[in-house]
């Protein structure tokens, strides 16, 4: 079928349902509303109001809830309706939810699927537009993934929902409509911890992920680089082979993301090929975010944001270094 | 032993009813006539400017925006209830007390064209900015009202909350910490009905929103929040008791969530029609015939002048040019070096160059 991301990931709901019945969805205005983006759309329908729960508007609630559940021998896919109100059920996430499994050495773990869309790019208010994998990443013991595209969404998703661990599953607002792809009718997963090669090169690696692929892919083309471009497709446990194996290859790296530059993914990144490949590189590695700074309004949100001169200007330099 | 040791109530007032008609035993004896007046051209103005803030939005000349239609008598009679020298705390709906207050439209309008600018409050408005994730603005309020208690200010903080929002932790949290300082915290919550798709009794299986007050041990009332002399009324009277406060206004959302909402797909037209019959605007101005303080003349003089100066208000607003620089100089009380050298490479090598907001 040619599904966009919110199809993609409401036919793998369906799907993830059907097969395992311990699984429910609980979130605000995730039922007869189809949640605000419309990616449970017709659910509840399908499997009722104790599989698709409108809850009350609490997300320390709902998540802790949903640790609650999965104590309990059920498997919850909670959503949280915006990334920047999962801040109010970060102290469920961090103090628990990271935790359970090895503070009871493995005696009692957390199935669990936290979603919520991330990033920016589409003019929403505040508080509406963060991209926060790197708190969820910096605990530990909390898998972090966010596809860039319908096809690994589905399969992520289906994925992370058959995995005994919480998962925290990001999914970006900008791509939710922004393109539709041939995604299979039947269910089938995408590794999680695997980054994908989604373009090979010999001159440079570009590792990225989320919103700022679909970036890099139009600045590859236009400037005709002979590029490795990795989509990382799970933040956390990170792919190290991957970046070491193109790094070892290419001897340039530039990594894009759209969260903040300082203290992110980038400088993770960045530091492990320090570590591990350093003797490799012809030159700098080279990090692209936006600028280090909370995520502002709508209107200045495209200053804030890499856009393609910045990710250009960047990969210059990496190039003639 | 078993004994009955606690019992509760919970009040619920009306001064003014849906055809106008007034309980004269109740109406608050320092309103006035042109105070009266002035409640029932706030409304207006209130109403008014929320319906161009909405074309603007369809137009594409504003962001996602929450309009208010249907809770001016909650806003418009609380925040006439404040003195001056109160201080108020909104979430993101309370379009009709900034306006009441003294907030400039066209400021209010920078913010729902996407601007931190907007954010710029004039002191004298008194009030501290929008604030998106629901109810944490709550314990701000309690912590507000406890230095006023601190700086012995005399001044009361009054914070607005939605039906949805008491669902929240930090509701509870800023209402405990009220009634365990008693502090000077008048909590409004503006019961709508609905929080996005969810019903009020989606929410909490509480027979009324108002006795949640009782469990922190602080006072509560439900009032109709249609009835603006009643919101008054009540808000009034906890300022004057300088007690921790609930007052819930039970009133009704008759237009969107935000502009990004489809109300049809969750709730009937019956519904709207029954609630449309309580109208707040026209209740008061029902009331306001039956006094003769208002007549159809003075309506369409208020209408013309209200346009007029929501046009004016639009004009400034769009007036406005964003500086992409204050993204990155009021991040800090000083601008960090690294910060700088982020600035400084965005604006040499023209990245903002042909970047459309
Ligand atoms: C912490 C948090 N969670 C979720 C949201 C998304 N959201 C915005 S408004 C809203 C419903 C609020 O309902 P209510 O408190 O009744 O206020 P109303 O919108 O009716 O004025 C939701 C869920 C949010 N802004 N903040
Ligand atoms: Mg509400």
């Amino acid at each position: 079928m040619m599904a966009n991301m919110v199809t993609a990931i409401n036919n793998a709901l369906e799907q993830i349902m059907t097969e395992n019945e311990k699984i429910v969805l609980l979130g605000e205005d995730i039922g007869i509303d189809g949640g605000v983006f419309r990616v449970t759309e017709g659910l509840i329908n399908k499997f009722g109001e104790r599989r698709v729960i409108d809850t009350p508007l609490a997300e320390s609630g709902i998540i802790g809830a949903s640790i609650g559940m999965a104590l309990s021998g059920m498997h919850p896919i909670p959503e949280i309706q915006f990334a920047g109100f999962m801040f109010l059920g970060f102290g469920q996430l961090i103090n628990h939810a990271s935790r359970f499994r090895s503070r009871t050495r493995s005696t009692m773990s957390l199935p669990m699927v936290v979603r919520t869309p991330v990033s920016g790019g589409v003019r929403t208010l505040e508080h509406h537009s963060d991209s926060p994998e790197a708190y969820y990443s910096h605990i530990g013991g909390l898998i972090v993934v966010e596809p860039s595209n319908p096809y690994d969404a589905k399969g992520l998703l289906i994925k992370a929902s058959r995995m005994n661990d919480p998962v925290i599953f990001l999914e970006p607002t900008k791509l939710y409509r922004l393109f539709k792809q041939e995604v299979p009718e039947e269910m089938y997963e995408i590794p999680i911890g695997k980054a994908n090669l989604i373009r090979e090169g010999e001159d440079l690696t570009i590792i990225t992920y989320g919103t700022m692929l679909h970036e890099v892919t139009s600045v590859v083309k236009k400037k005709n680089l002979n590029a490795d471009v990795i989509d990382l497709r799970t933040i956390n446990p990170i792919d190290e082979a991957a970046i070491l194996k193109s790094v070892r290859k290419t001897g340039r790296v530039a990594i894009v993301h759209e969260a903040s530059l300082s203290f992110g993914v980038g400088a993770e990144i960045a530091a492990r090929i320090a570590d591990k490949a350093i003797f490799d590189l012809k030159a700098p590695i080279v990090r692209v975010g936006s600028a280090s700074l909370p995520y502002p309004f709508p209107g200045y949100e495209n200053y804030h944001i890499p856009n393609e001169a910045k990710i250009s200007k960047a990969i210059d330099r990496l190039m003639t270094s | 032993m078993k004994t009955e040791i606690f019992v509760s109530k919970i009040n619920f007032l009306r001064v003014v009813d849906e055809n106008g008609n007034a309980d004269e035993s109740l109406f608050p004896k320092d309103l006035d006539s042109g105070t009266l007046v002035r409640m029932y051209r706030l409304m207006l103005l209130s109403r008014e400017f929320d319906a161009k803030v909405l074309s603007l939005q369809r137009q594409g000349r504003a962001v996602t925006y929450a309009p208010l239609l249907g809770e001016e008598a909650t806003q418009i009679g609380s925040a006439l209830a404040m003195r001056p020298s109160d201080i108020f705390v909104p979430s993101f709906r309370q379009h009709g007390v900034f306006i009441a207050r003294g907030m400039p439209m066209d400021i209010m309008l920078v913010y729902w064209r996407g601007y931190e600018e907007g954010n710029i409050i004039p002191k004298e408005v008194n009030g501290t900015p929008i604030i998106v994730p629901v109810s944490t603005q709550l314990p701000h309020a309690a912590g507000m009202a406890f230095a006023q208690l601190y700086n012995k200010t005399g001044a009361s903080v009054l914070v607005y909350v939605g039906d949805g929002g008491t669902s929240e932790g930090d509701f509870y949290e800023a209402i405990n910490f009220a009634g365990v300082w008693r502090l000077p915290l008048i909590v409004i919550i503006e019961n709508n009905q609905w929080a996005i798709s969810e019903p009020r009794s989606r929410q909490t299986a509480s027979q009324t929103l108002a006795q949640k007050a009782v469990a922190a041990g602080i006072d509560s009332i439900q009032v109709d929040g249609n009835d603006v002399i009643a919101v008054y009324s009540a808000t009034r009277d906890a300022i004057l008791s300088g007690k921790p406060t609930v007052i819930e206004c039970i009133t009704y959302r008759m237009g969107l969530h935000t502009t990004s909402d489809d109300p049809t797909k969750y709730r009937t037209d019956s519904e709207l029609e029954a609630w449309k019959q309580k109208d707040p605007i026209s209740r008061m101005k029902k009331y306001l015939e039956s006094k003769n303080l208002w007549n159809e003349e003075m309506e369409k003089k208020a209408a013309a002048e209200d346009a007029a100066l929501i046009d004016n208000a639009v004009e400034t607003a769009e007036k406005f040019k964003p500086n992409p620089r204050s993204i990155y100089e009021h991040v800090y009380s000083y601008m960090p070096e690294t910060l700088k050298e982020e600035l400084d490479e965005a604006e040499a090598n023209n990245f903002w160059q042909g970047v459309t907001e």
